[in-house]
């Protein structure tokens, strides 16, 4: 781990110097976030549970395992097939927290609210908060609220921390990869990203194609039941599940071999990726994970899934191997390979 | 799904390599033509399918590549002026100019807009009268018929806050000046779909027989390229240099007549700079003289664009098929899609792009770790 910075003679590190300024991309959940996450965020806020990068921060506390998370969202448009902003910042943090195997407890909610929001879009918005708690079975125990000027925001910003408590025995983290575990999905990829698209502005299509956001950790739970020794879970939210294997594969100093005829994806997203020139295995999931876990428990944890509505068309997508360490690799459906690299800043649909 | 998984079989594809195999008896070297055939050659591995005697050069066919780098300072001069709303696709937003890209004048302030359809744009204009909104329009014949059209509904509708920053370029003349060049090395070409979908293969009639090389028109899905190598392959094994159309679902001799008419009516052949190959005559579109009044570069008058390449960057080599990108110092070290120093490392159908971002900065055996990997 780096050296803390030391402000008073702080020197922008080379790697953020290419970009003198804040732009999208950083925000991307690419390449340019990792580097403002490695080379700020890091060495500035040093410390041993920050340091294994996982979804949420594992503690001990009195004897305790605690997560803790949060996560701001700032998704545009507020409502869009399948969900709102106020499903995801429920959910969102709910499955940073059940991505190190807790049973989530409480959450705060701090809302940054635009001039100009009507009140009955935040009531529907606050009322759909309150919804996917009880679903997810979290409270909401502490809050606050800000008014920024119109122009400031786009509506909303909602963001949300949680505390859950991770069971003993329990040990999940993006380090935990070996050789021979196996790689797994619970589900169609790709659904809550083209979602969005197909609502953003100036790409209005018709589509069926809705968000799929949900509470993973009832998932997780089922899914520790039968494997309690699951060495990896990730949910593959923005940069998708290409981002999230590169960042296991480095974590843990493994490669991941994936064959892309075994990736799940719904017809509509293939072809409205397609159309868009996106690769669906980059594209932003809200309501699925990654499990990676060793062999001899492959086909119990799949069972498992299966069992579950929102495991339901889990699949084996590849493995965990020695060979290029830090790199993904994919089989292609005609037998070639590629390299699943991390992309740089937000997917940029093609020109033609 | 149809049209999607059907040219992606597997086991059709070993059933064309297979084939090609079969008749292959000497080294040739093809060019793609098109850089979306150049992205699915790579991110598909259908190069490393083949046999060792086929080589595949990676031609000048990525729009965002070529278009040259005056007119790409000249779009950030613009884009960066107050009161002007600058509309592009994704893709140039991030190509290099010679100090910036689109992605810097926008974190900047510059209201720059991705957009999926020039109409699009048009429509942005009408929606804000007070502000000028100028529609970067590159591409190939592929993308030129949209923004013709929308240049044409500009001027029958009135809506005189909207222009077109135009750097239109053209297959043919690309490909006369490849073949005249004394550094060729291309046998083949497998001619892009898309573009003879509008213009459609006639036009390569007559340089397939004045330079006695075999032109097979081809889509982008691993099925399409296989058949259109297989085509070319038999067609040099026997000596023939020929216009194929293997891609007959979607492209006819004489083209699409209507999108045709429309360029007619709003775009005249002009010189054009190609960024890494330098000037080729006739090889662009400009707006004709009745549609000049929507022309960008006009309406902004940019002064003192002085433009500044890399001194490392060798895209003009690769866009000439001269090295391929893994053979260019930069590439991986000084040059990745994150800094990258020329176009072709920027845009997916960018080769050195495409080479990067699919692992082919070296040998997939023994790929470093992510650490000592040259990012």
């Amino acid at each position: 781990m780096s050296e803390p910075i030391d402000f008073d003679h702080w020197v922008c590190p080379l790697p953020l110097r290419d970009t003198p300024q804040i732009v999208l991309g950083h925000g991307g959940g690419g390449k340019l976030s990792q580097d403002l996450v490695e080379h700020l965020f890091l060495p500035a806020f040093a410390n041993d549970a920050l340091a294994s990068l996982a979804d949420g921060a594992a503690l001990n506390i009195g004897g305790a395992r605690l997560a803790f998370s949060t996560d701001s969202y700032v998704v545009r448009p507020l409502f869009f097939p399948g969900g709102s902003i106020a499903d995801l910042a429920v959910n969102g943090t709910v499955n940073d927290l059940a991505m190190l195997g807790a049973k989530p407890l409480f959450l705060s909610a701090g809302m940054i609210i635009e001039e100009g929001l009507s009140i009955q879009a935040l009531g529907t918005l606050v009322e759909a908060m309150a919804a996917a708690a009880r679903a997810a079975g979290v409270q909401i125990v502490t809050g606050d609220t800000k008014v920024v000027d119109k122009g400031h925001g786009d509506g909303l910003y909602i963001n949300t921390s949680g505390i859950g408590l991770i069971p003993d025995g329990i040990h999940i983290a993006p380090q935990n990869a070996r050789p021979g575990d196996v790689v797994l999905v619970s589900g169609m990829i790709g659904d809550h990203g083209m979602a969005i698209m197909s609502v953003r502005e100036g790409l209005e299509f018709e589509t069926i194609i809705e968000s799929d956001s949900a509470p993973l950790h009832e998932l997780v739970a089922a899914m520790l039941d039968v494997a309690p020794n699951i060495h990896v879970l990730r949910d593959p939210t923005r940069g998708g599940v290409a981002s999230a294997l590169n960042e296991i594969a480095k974590a843990s100093g493994v490669g991941v071999a994936l064959e892309d005829r075994l990736l799940p994806v719904r017809a509509e997203v293939a072809a409205a990726c397609e159309l868009l020139g996106m690769d669906p295995i980059y594209v932003a999931n809200e309501g699925k994970l990654l499990a990676i876990a060793p062999p001899e428990r492959a086909d119990a944890l799949l069972d498992a899934m299966r069992a579950h509505p929102l495991g339901r068309d889990a699949v084996r997508i590849g493995q965990v191997v020695e060979a290029h360490p830090g790199v993904v690799v994919s089989r292609t459906g005609i037998g070639g390979t590629r390299v699943v690299s991390m992309q740089i800043g937000e997917q940029l649909p093609r020109i033609c | 799904m149809k049209y999607l998984t059907e040219f992606r079989d597997g086991d059709l594809a070993r059933r064309l390599v297979a084939q090609i195999r079969a008749v292959v008896t000497r080294p040739w070297a093809m060019m793609e033509v098109c850089g979306g055939q150049t992205h699915s050659i790579i991110r598909n591995g259908i190069d490393q399918l083949l046999p060792p005697e086929i080589e595949l050069i990676h031609g000048p066919g990525c729009p965002v590549c070529v278009t040259p780098l005056e007119t790409i300072d000249r779009a950030l001069a613009i884009a960066a002026q107050p009161g002007v709303i600058f509309c592009s696709f994704g893709d140039m937003l991030r190509v290099p100019g010679s100090e910036k890209d689109l992605f810097a004048v926008k974190s900047e302030g510059g209201d720059v807009r991705i957009v999926y359809s020039p109409l699009d744009a048009l429509k942005i204009a009408r929606e804000n009268p007070e502000k000028q909104v100028v529609f970067f329009g590159i591409g190939f014949e592929t993308t030129a018929p949209a923004n013709a059209q929308v240049v044409f509904l500009a001027k029958k509708q009135g809506i005189p806050n909207f222009s077109m920053l135009v750097s239109h370029v053209l297959v043919p003349p690309a490909i006369e000046a490849l073949m005249s060049s004394p550094t060729n090395r291309v046998q083949a070409f497998l001619a892009a779909g898309h573009v003879c979908s509008v213009m459609g293969y006639w036009q390569y009639e007559p340089l397939a027989s004045k330079y006695h090389v075999p032109m097979v028109v081809t889509g982008f899905e691993p099925l399409d390229v296989l058949a259109a190598i297989h085509r070319a392959v038999l067609q040099l094994e026997s000596g023939r240099g020929e216009v194929e159309n293997a891609y007959s679902r979607a492209v006819q001799r004489e083209g699409n007549i209507p999108a045709q008419a429309m360029l007619g009516e709003v775009f005249e052949v002009c010189d054009r700079q190609w960024r890494g190959i330098g000037m080729i005559p006739q090889s662009g579109w400009q707006l004709s003289a009745a549609y000049r009044a929507f022309d960008a570069a006009a309406r902004f008058q940019v002064e003192g664009v002085v433009t500044k390449e890399s001194p490392l960057c060798r895209s003009g080599e690769v866009l000439q098929g001269l090295i391929k990108p893994n053979q260019c110092a930069a590439f991986g070290k000084e040059c990745t899609p994150r800094k990258p120093l020329g176009a072709t490392m920027v845009s997916s159908e960018g080769a050195c792009a495409a080479y990067y971002n699919y692992g082919r900065f070296i040998a997939l055996d023994d790929i470093p770790t992510t650490e000592s990997a040259p990012v």
